[in-house]
């Protein structure tokens, strides 16, 4: 299709991007893998000590959602480069602190023992109880730093690239036309959206550094306090909006490449900015509903916790996934495995927040936070939301647009059914109050644990056949 | 149960959801209609569900913010409330005592002595009454009246390293208030 041969990337630029891409593809089915691994050792079906189970799922946690972050800045980055000036020597320098990270944090879970979720909650690290030991703990957290500091550098330099072309990153946003009649054109989409999500993760990814420089120094020098209240008000804000910023990256494919099938343009009205700029405010301001059941946190935090959830409903279900569902309505537009994957994700991150906004509600919490509801939310948008639109972007870059594959086909369609089943599981199992993150089950639980692995099967054999698929078509992707 | 409640919620507003996506992903493909009176027609409608949508979310959040779980932390406990200390520590519950009267009020003063735990209160049925975070430095306050008579268990729901699946304690509700009342101001200890 046309986009590339408008602003051309270097060869560099489009070598980083797809390997970003290729890692990803692979990372991904590994991970789902784990995930599977777990499902099926507490469905009883495998015998797992619990202390491998909790590194699983520490890698699980820690691999997802690092690997979630590597391919969101990629769609952020290939898009981007098309309006403002990136540096491509970033592109690779932050693969390189990520592949560093990687190594460390493998070795601290899998040669040194570390198990502490992905979360590393102080002060777990320094409590392995023989588990693990320091080292391990620091391994981990040493690997979360570069992977940051990584990071860190990307959004810096799509900061300085924003800022030099259009002026400010309120410009960025499109304030002059959101607050007042300002002049030309406003930043488009992609530019407002990266605008976004660099000022929240340098903000989360800050806070997040400050948290493992803490604990760091807490393992080493243990009378060194740390207020573990504080810790963990950092810890979920770092973790929210990190997660968060990763689906606010890949949504920006969906902007640019949908309208190319409806022919219909998808440009930033004042809705659409408003929308942006009350999703930048909210996604660093809800995360108190992380702490509803800490009880000794003020009030007004956990009610604003609440309220902000059920508000930043609107830009998303009202806003993204409603301009979306417009732009489609009757353009004719063509179905295939680009614009399925594409739209099962606007599908899959709209439906996957419902049970997440409910869950926000304090006397939903009561009864529902740390059981497999939670999982069961975050695992709807992000299998059947992130994850798709992930996959989508990757068949597009691989120039698949139009391809009538029976394999997708049939690809797609085990990938979106078992993907909603095996969430709804989880949430089901919420329902009837199981606990996440327990490694044994009681006899009771088993089943939902069974039923749900039989549907994980499925959805890592259809992400295979995505992942082979772009893998194999990398060949004969367009070279621009 | 509020379970019930809340799945049925849920489904309801997820099969909301799901039905206008499939109605869009059916007339996506049929042949195209100009954009500007599809765009009229559905900014109309979007301008109304924006206002139903912030009235709801106005009307429910007053509901269910009228009774928090927090109060007890607050200070504001329960006349003749029950108070049973809990610590939680890598892997089990210290409990000041471990039994008390059905329909009697225990106000569950938790906390933590090494990592964060979380303290979630199952009933006989194994459905989750409530909870509160066990956190080492602070005491969350959780206050709950138990009606049922029966063995009620004491979940960890906070990962807090390789046993968290195992740190259960049993907690015994006993039938006949008037005798157990007596039985109470003695205390029990059951660590
Ligand atoms: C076939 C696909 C997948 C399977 C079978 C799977 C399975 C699981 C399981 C069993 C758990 C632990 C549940 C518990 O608390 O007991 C889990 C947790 C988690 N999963 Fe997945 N998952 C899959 C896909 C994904 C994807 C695509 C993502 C993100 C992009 C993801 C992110 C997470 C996260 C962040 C956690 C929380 C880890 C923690 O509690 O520390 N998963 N998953
Ligand atoms: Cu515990
Ligand atoms: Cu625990």
């Amino acid at each position: 299709m046309s986009e590339a041969t408008l602003s051309p990337l270097p060869a560099s630029a489009r070598a980083g991007v797809l390997t970003y891409l290729a890692i990803s593809a692979l990372v991904f089915v590994l991970m789902m893998a784990l995930g599977l691994l777990m499902r099926i050792g507490q469905a009883d079906w495998l015998w797992m000590p619990p202390d491998i189970f909790y590194q699983v799922m520490t890698a699980h946690g820690a691999g997802m959602v690092g690997i979630s972050g590597l391919a969101g800045s990629a769609v952020m980055w290939y898009f981007l480069r098309r309006y403002v000036d990136l540096t491509v020597g970033i592109l690779w320098t932050n693969l390189a602190l990520f592949l560093l990270g990687v190594v460390l944090i493998l070795g601290g879970i899998f040669l040194g023992g570390f198990g502490g979720a992905w979360t590393f909650l102080f002060p777990l690290p320094s409590h392995g109880m023989g588990a693990w030991g320091n080292a391990g703990a620091a391994c981990y957290l040493l690997g979360l730093m570069s992977i940051g500091v990584g990071f860190l550098l990307l959004y810096l330099d799509v900061a300085r690239a924003i800022i030099g072309k259009y002026g400010s990153l309120a410009n960025g946003l499109g304030w002059p036309h959101l607050f007042g009649r300002g002049e030309g054109e406003p930043a488009p989409p992609t530019v407002v959206a990266s605008t976004m999500v660099l000022i929240i993760n340098t903000a989360g990814i800050t806070a997040g550094a400050v948290v493992l420089v803490l604990i760091l120094v807490n393992l080493f020098v243990p009378t060194f306090a740390v207020d573990a209240l504080l810790t963990k008000n950092l810890t979920y804000f770092f973790g929210h909006v990190f997660i968060n910023a990763t689906i606010y990256q890949a949504v920006i494919a969906v902007y640019e490449i949908l309208p190319t099938y409806t022919k219909r343009a998808w440009p930033s009205s004042r809705v659409f900015l408003a929308a942006w700029t009350a999703s930048t405010i909210m996604v660093m301001s809800v995360y108190p509903h992380h702490l509803l059941m800490d009880f000794v946190m003020p009030t007004w935090a956990l009610i604003l916790g609440q309220v902000i959830s059920y508000m930043s409903g609107i830009p998303i279900l009202i806003v993204t996934a409603y301009n979306a569902l417009t732009n489609i309505y009757r353009s004719g537009m063509r179905w295939d495995i680009v614009s399925g994957l594409l739209f099962l994700s606007i599908f899959g991150w709209g439906v996957g927040i419902i049970p997440a906004i409910i869950d926000a509600t304090i006397a939903v919490n009561n009864v529902m936070h740390n059981t497999m509801w939670v999982p069961g939310h975050v695992h709807t948008y992000l299998i059947v939301g992130l994850v798709a639109m992930l996959f989508g972007f990757m068949y597009h870059v691989a120039g698949q647009n139009g391809t009538t594959k029976m394999i997708d086909k049939v690809a797609f369609w085990v990938y979106a059914a078992a993907g909603m089943a095996f969430s709804f599981m989880f949430l089901l199992s919420g329902y009837v109050s199981i606990p996440r993150r327990f490694a044994e089950h009681l006899p009771e639980w088993v089943e939902y644990s069974a039923t749900s692995s039989i549907f994980a099967v499925l959805v890592v054999l259809a992400a295979a056949v995505f992942a082979v698929r772009f893998l194999t078509s990398l060949k004969s992707a367009r070279m621009a | 149960m509020i379970q019930e409640s809340i799945m049925l919620v849920t489904v309801v507003l997820m099969a909301v959801v799901t039905g206008v996506f499939v109605f869009i992903a059916v007339n996506a493909g049929k042949e195209s209609v100009d954009y500007g009176p599809v765009q009229a027609k559905a900014f109309g409608i979007r301008t109304a569900l924006f206002w139903v949508v912030i009235v709801a979310g106005v009307l429910i959040t007053v509901i269910t913010t009228l009774d928090l779980p927090y109060a007890a932390t607050r200070g504001d406990v329960a006349e003749g409330a029950v108070k049973v200390q809990v610590e939680g520590r890598q892997w089990l519950w210290n409990l000041s005592q471990d039994s008390v009267a059905a329909d009697e009020t225990v106000l569950f003063e938790v906390t933590a002595g090494d990592v964060n735990h979380g303290l979630g209160v199952y009933g006989p049925n194994m459905r989750l009454l409530g909870q509160t975070q066990a956190m080492p430095g602070y005491v969350n306050s959780l206050q709950l009246t138990l009606r049922e008579p029966g063995t009620y268990k004491l979940l960890c729901l906070e990962y807090c390293g390789t046993a968290h699946h195992a740190m259960m304690s049993n907690f015994e509700v006993t039938a006949h208030p008037e005798h157990a009342a007596a039985a109470n101001t003695q205390g029990r200890d059951g660590a």
